[in-house]
C-alpha cells in the first residue's frame, strides 16, 4: 500500500482533480443562474414533474415555523415519511421515519423518537442549519423509498441511490452508493458508505471502494459486490441524460433510486459533484469528458446520446 | 506591474529593497488631546531630548491655527502651543524622528546632587522607613545593589501588612523616592516610553534613574532588576510634568510608534522631495495610520498563502479565509499562545454548543448566544493570562469573534454531521495554514518590502489570479487516488 501516486500516473489515467472540475467543468459548463435550479430539491422536483421525470411523491411542505403545528395532525395519518431540507448539501438534516407504533415514531436506525424530536428537527432546518449558507429554508415532506430486493443484501438502513455523471446529456461515470454502519445509514462516501462503480454501458459493478480503499465485500452484510447488475440499466440512463433538457447544467450529478414499486425515480441533482466516483470505477473522468467535448454534432435527443455511450466501444 | 513601480521606487526613492541595509529608525507621535474652555489656551508639554542610545534628527508639530514654540525651563525642553480660542475637541500632534546610535556614552556632564525632599515623614513612617533603609543597606554594596535590594523590600512589602502604614497615605514612588533620597542617593524619576513596533495609543511608564557615579541607571521601580531586555526611550526626566494645559480640561496625552528601516540621510531627502512616488507613499500619512497600515499591506501575503494551502496543496480549512485573520491575531501577539488561546476557545465554545443545541433554539438566536458566550470566554481568558504574569493573555481580544463564534457553530454541526475525524481535519487544518502564513508574515524582509513597497502586493494579486487558473492536481490529490496505482 502506498500513500500517494505519481504525478504522471495522475495524468495517464485522466484523473480530474479537483481545481480543473471546478475551472474547466462547472464554471465553464454550469450558469451561475441556473444553480438554484438544483440546490432547491423542492425546485427540483418541481421542475421534473413538469418533464414527466418520475420523482418520490410529496407529501407535505413546510415553510414556517406554524406549520409544524398543522404537520403533527397530518403525520398521524401517515405511517412513514421523509423529511429533508429543500436546500440541504450532502445528505445532511435528511429524518426518515420508517414507521409509527403507540404515538412514537420509529426512525430508520430502529430508535424511537417523540413528535418534538421532530418539531426540533423541523425548525432547525427552517432555521438553515443544513442549507447551503446557512439561510432560512423549507420542509419537504417526501414518501419514504421502498428498498428493492436487489440490493437489500447491500446496505445497513439506507436504501442505496445511483450517482451518474452527465456531461453536455452524455452519461460519463456511474457509482451506486451503498450506506453502512460508518456511514450512519447515509450513503455518503467521505462518511463512510461504499461506493461501487457501475459499467456505464452495461450497469454491471466493476470495483469497490470505502474511504479510500478497495474493497470486494459490504463491511456490515458481508455480501459480495461482484454479481451486481443493475436493471432496466438503459432506462436509468434516459432518466440521467434527460436531466441536461431539464436544468441545462452542462456538468451534474443525477442521484436516482430504485423503488421496490414505483421503479427507478430521480432523487435529487448536484451541480457540484464529487470526485469519488473515480475511485469507485478505477478510472479517470479526463478521457470520457474530453471525447463528449470533442463530439462534433451533439445529439438533440436523449436516445441517441444514451445510444452513443452504450455502443461507444 | 507591481514589480516595475518596485523597482522605480528604489531607484527614484532610494528606498532599500533590504531591511538590513539601514539602521533602524523611530517615529514616535504624541497625541494630546483636550477640552477646551472659554479662555485662551496655553499647551505646554515636556520634550525629550537625544538621550542615550538614540539621536533625535527630526521633530514637527501638526496643530492648525496653534502658534508653536520650544523653550527652555529648569534645564528642560517644552514644547507651547497657544491659541486665542478655540471650541470642540482638541487634537495636537507632535512628531519625532530618532535613530538608535551607537555610542553609549551619557552625553549629559552635570553632576548629579542627593534630590530635594518632597515627602515629610511623620515619627512612626521614619521608624519603620530607617529599618527598610538598614535592611537594604546590610545587603548592599554601592549606590546600584542598594537601589536593586530596596525595590525588592519594597515590593515585598507592599504585599505585606507591616509597611501598609507607608503606603496608606503615599504613593509607592513617593516612599521609594524619599527613602532613596534620605539614603542620599542621587536619582530622579521620569517618564519613558516603551519602544514596540506598530503600536498606538501607548502611554508613558515612569522608571528610575540612579546615578552609579559614572552615569544614569534605568530601573523598571516595581522591579529590582534594570530594564535592559526591552528598550526604552526616556520622553520627560526628573519628575517635571508632562504636560501643562491652562484654558482646557481633560488633557490626555497619547504614543504612537512605528519602527522604519531606512538610510537616515534619505529618509530626510524624501520627505523634501516632491516625486509622484512619494505622494503614494504610506509614510505621508500619520504615524498612527501608519502602524495601521503596516498590518494591513501584510494582510494580501497570508491571503496569497491561503489560496496556495488551498488550491495547490489541497488542504481543507473551516472558512475560507479564518486562516488569514488566526494569523493576524498570532501576529499581534505571541504565537504560542495565540494558538494554544485558539484552541482551548473552541473546545469550550463546542462543549457549550453542545449544551445550547439542547435548546432548540433558532439559529440566528444560536450564533448570537455563542458570540456572547465567546466575549466571556475572552475576557476570562485575558483574566487568567493576567493572573498567571503573561501579559498576552490579553491577546484573545485580538481574536476576531463574530468569526470564531460562526467557526464554532459550523464545526458543531460538522462534528454532529460527518464526526470528530472532520473537525480535526478542518480545525488543524485552518490552524498549520495560519501558522504558514504567519511565519511569512513575520518575516521581517516580507513586512518591510509590504510596508514601503506597496505596490509589491499587485505581484501577490497576479499570483493569487495564476493560481485562480491552475487547473493542475493538488498535492493532496496525489494520496487520494492512490489506490489507482494498483
Amino acid at each position: 500500500m502506498s500513500f500517494y501516486i505519481g504525478l504522471g500516473r495522475l495524468k495517464k489515467e485522466g484523473i480530474l482533480g479537483m481545481n480543473r472540475r471546478n475551472i474547466d467543468f462547472i464554471s465553464k459548463y454550469n450558469k451561475r443562474s441556473l444553480f438554484p435550479l438544483v440546490d432547491n430539491k423542492l425546485q427540483t422536483k418541481l421542475l421534473a414533474q413538469k418533464h414527466s421525470i418520475n420523482t418520490p411523491k410529496l407529501l407535505g411542505l413546510i415553510k414556517y415555523q406554524h406549520q409544524i403545528k398543522d404537520f403533527k395532525k397530518k403525520s398521524l395519518e401517515l405511517n412513514s415519511f421523509v423529511i429533508k431540507p429543500a436546500r440541504g448539501s450532502g445528505g445532511k438534516g435528511i429524518l426518515v421515519i420508517s414507521e409509527q407504533r403507540d404515538g412514537k415514531f420509529i426512525k430508520s436506525s430502529k430508535d424511537e423518537i417523540s413528535f418534538e424530536e421532530i418539531s426540533r428537527h423541523l425548525t432547525n432546518i427552517l432555521a438553515g442549519l443544513y442549507s447551503l449558507n446557512g439561510d432560512q429554508d423549507e420542509a419537504i415532506v417526501e414518501e419514504l423509498i421502498l428498498i428493492d430486493p436487489l440490493f437489500e443484501n447491500y446496505s445497513y438502513q439506507g436504501v442505496p441511490d445511483i450517482r451518474i455523471i452527465v456531461f453536455k446529456g452524455y452519461p460519463v461515470m456511474a457509482m451506486l452508493r451503498l450506506s453502512t454502519k460508518d456511514s450512519d445509514g447515509k450513503a455518503n462516501l467521505h462518511q463512510g458508505a461504499v461506493g461501487v462503480g457501475i459499467g456505464i454501458r452495461d450497469g454491471v459493478a466493476i470495483n469497490a471502494v470505502k474511504d479510500g480503499k478497495r474493497v470486494n465485500f459490504h463491511p456490515d452484510t458481508k455480501a459480495s459486490f461482484e454479481d451486481i447488475a443493475i436493471p432496466n440499466w438503459r432506462e436509468l440512463l434516459m432518466i440521467a441524460s434527460s436531466c441536461y433538457e431539464m436544468t441545462n447544467l452542462g456538468y451534474i450529478g443525477v442521484d436516482l433510486v430504485l423503488d421496490k414499486n414505483r421503479g427507478a425515480m430521480l432523487l435529487e441533482l448536484n451541480a457540484r459533484p464529487g470526485l469519488a466516483i473515480q475511485i469507485a470505477n478505477s478510472k479517470g473522468l479526463l478521457h470520457q469528458l474530453k471525447r463528449v467535448e470533442n463530439i462534433e454534432l451533439k445529439e438533440s435527443s436523449v436516445e441517441k446520446r444514451v445510444d452513443f455511450i452504450i455502443n461507444a466501444s | 506591474m507591481g514589480a516595475v513601480t518596485g523597482y522605480f521606487r528604489h531607484t527614484k526613492t532610494a528606498m532599500p529593497f533590504f531591511p538590513k541595509e539601514s539602521r533602524d529608525i523611530w517615529s514616535i507621535e504624541a497625541k494630546i488631546e483636550f477640552n477646551p474652555q472659554k479662555s485662551p489656551i496655553l499647551v505646554s508639554l515636556n520634550l525629550p531630548d537625544s538621550t542615550l542610545g538614540y539621536k533625535i534628527f527630526s521633530e514637527q508639530s501638526v496643530s492648525a491655527g496653534y502658534g508653536f514654540s520650544t523653550v527652555q525651563k529648569d534645564g528642560t525642553r517644552r514644547g507651547e502651543w497657544s491659541i486665542r480660542e478655540a471650541s470642540g475637541k482638541q487634537v495636537l500632534y507632535y512628531k519625532i524622528q530618532m535613530a538608535k546610535t551607537n555610542s553609549k556614552i551619557e552625553q549629559e556632564s552635570f553632576v548629579p546632587q542627593a534630590s530635594e525632599d518632597r515627602v515629610i515623614w511623620s515619627e512612626l513612617e521614619e521608624v519603620i522607613a530607617k529599618d527598610l533603609h538598614n535592611q537594604a543597606f546590610l545587603k548592599s554594596s554601592n549606590n546600584e545593589t542598594f537601589t536593586k535590594e530596596l525595590i525588592k523590600i519594597l515590593t515585598s512589602y507592599l504585599e505585606k501588612s507591616e509597611s501598609s502604614i507607608l503606603f496608606e497615605k503615599r504613593e509607592y514612588i513617593d516612599v521609594l523616592s524619599k527613602i532613596l533620597s534620605d539614603a542620599k542617593i542621587p536619582f530622579r524619576t521620569s517618564l519613558a516610553l516603551e519602544l514596540k513596533d506598530a503600536r498606538r495609543n501607548q502611554s508613558l511608564v515612569p522608571v528610575l534613574e540612579v546615578h552609579d557615579g559614572k552615569k544614569w541607571q534605568i530601573y523598571d521601580p516595581k522591579k529590582s532588576t534594570l530594564s535592559e531586555d526591552k528598550e526604552y526611550f526616556l520622553w520627560s526626566r526628573g519628575g517635571k510634568s508632562l504636560i501643562d494645559l491652562t484654558g482646557g480640561d481633560g488633557a490626555h496625552v497619547s504614543f504612537s510608534m512605528v519602527k522604519q528601516t531606512l538610510p537616515a540621510l534619505n529618509l530626510t531627502k524624501t520627505q523634501l522631495e516632491d516625486s509622484g512616488f512619494n505622494f503614494f507613499s504610506v509614510h505621508r500619512l500619520p504615524i498612527e495610520e501608519q502602524s495601521f497600515f503596516k498590518i494591513l499591506l501584510l494582510l494580501p501575503v497570508g491571503a496569497l498563502v491561503t489560496v496556495f494551502m488551498r488550491l495547490i496543496i489541497g488542504l481543507r480549512t473551516s472558512g475560507t479565509f479564518m486562516p488569514i485573520l488566526l494569523s493576524m491575531a498570532f501576529l499581534q501577539t505571541s504565537f504560542v499562545l495565540g494558538a494554544v488561546n485558539f484552541i482551548i476557545l473552541v473546545a469550550i465554545g463546542l462543549l457549550i454548543r453542545g449544551y445550547l443545541s439542547s435548546l432548540n433554539l433558532l439559529l440566528i438566536s444560536r450564533i448570537a448566544t455563542i458570540i456572547i458566550i465567546v466575549i466571556f470566554l475572552v475576557g476570562f481568558m485575558a483574566i487568567i493570562g493576567y493572573e498567571f504574569g503573561f501579559n498576552e493573555g490579553m491577546s484573545v481580544a485580538f481574536f476576531p469573534i463574530i468569526i470564531l463564534s460562526w467557526t464554532i457553530e459550523r464545526m458543531s454541526i460538522l462534528w454532529e454531521e460527518d464526526g470528530p475525524k472532520e473537525v480535526f481535519i478542518q480545525g488543524f487544518g485552518s490552524l498549520l495554514v495560519a501558522v504558514i502564513a504567519y511565519l511569512v508574515m513575520k518575516n521581517s524582509l516580507i513586512a518591510h518590502l509590504c510596508f514601503n513597497f506597496p505596490e509589491i502586493n499587485l505581484i501577490f494579486l497576479a499570483l493569487i489570479v495564476l493560481m485562480g487558473r491552475y487547473t493542475g492536481y493538488r498535492l493532496l490529490e496525489l494520496r487520494r487516488f492512490r489506490e489507482f496505482k494498483i
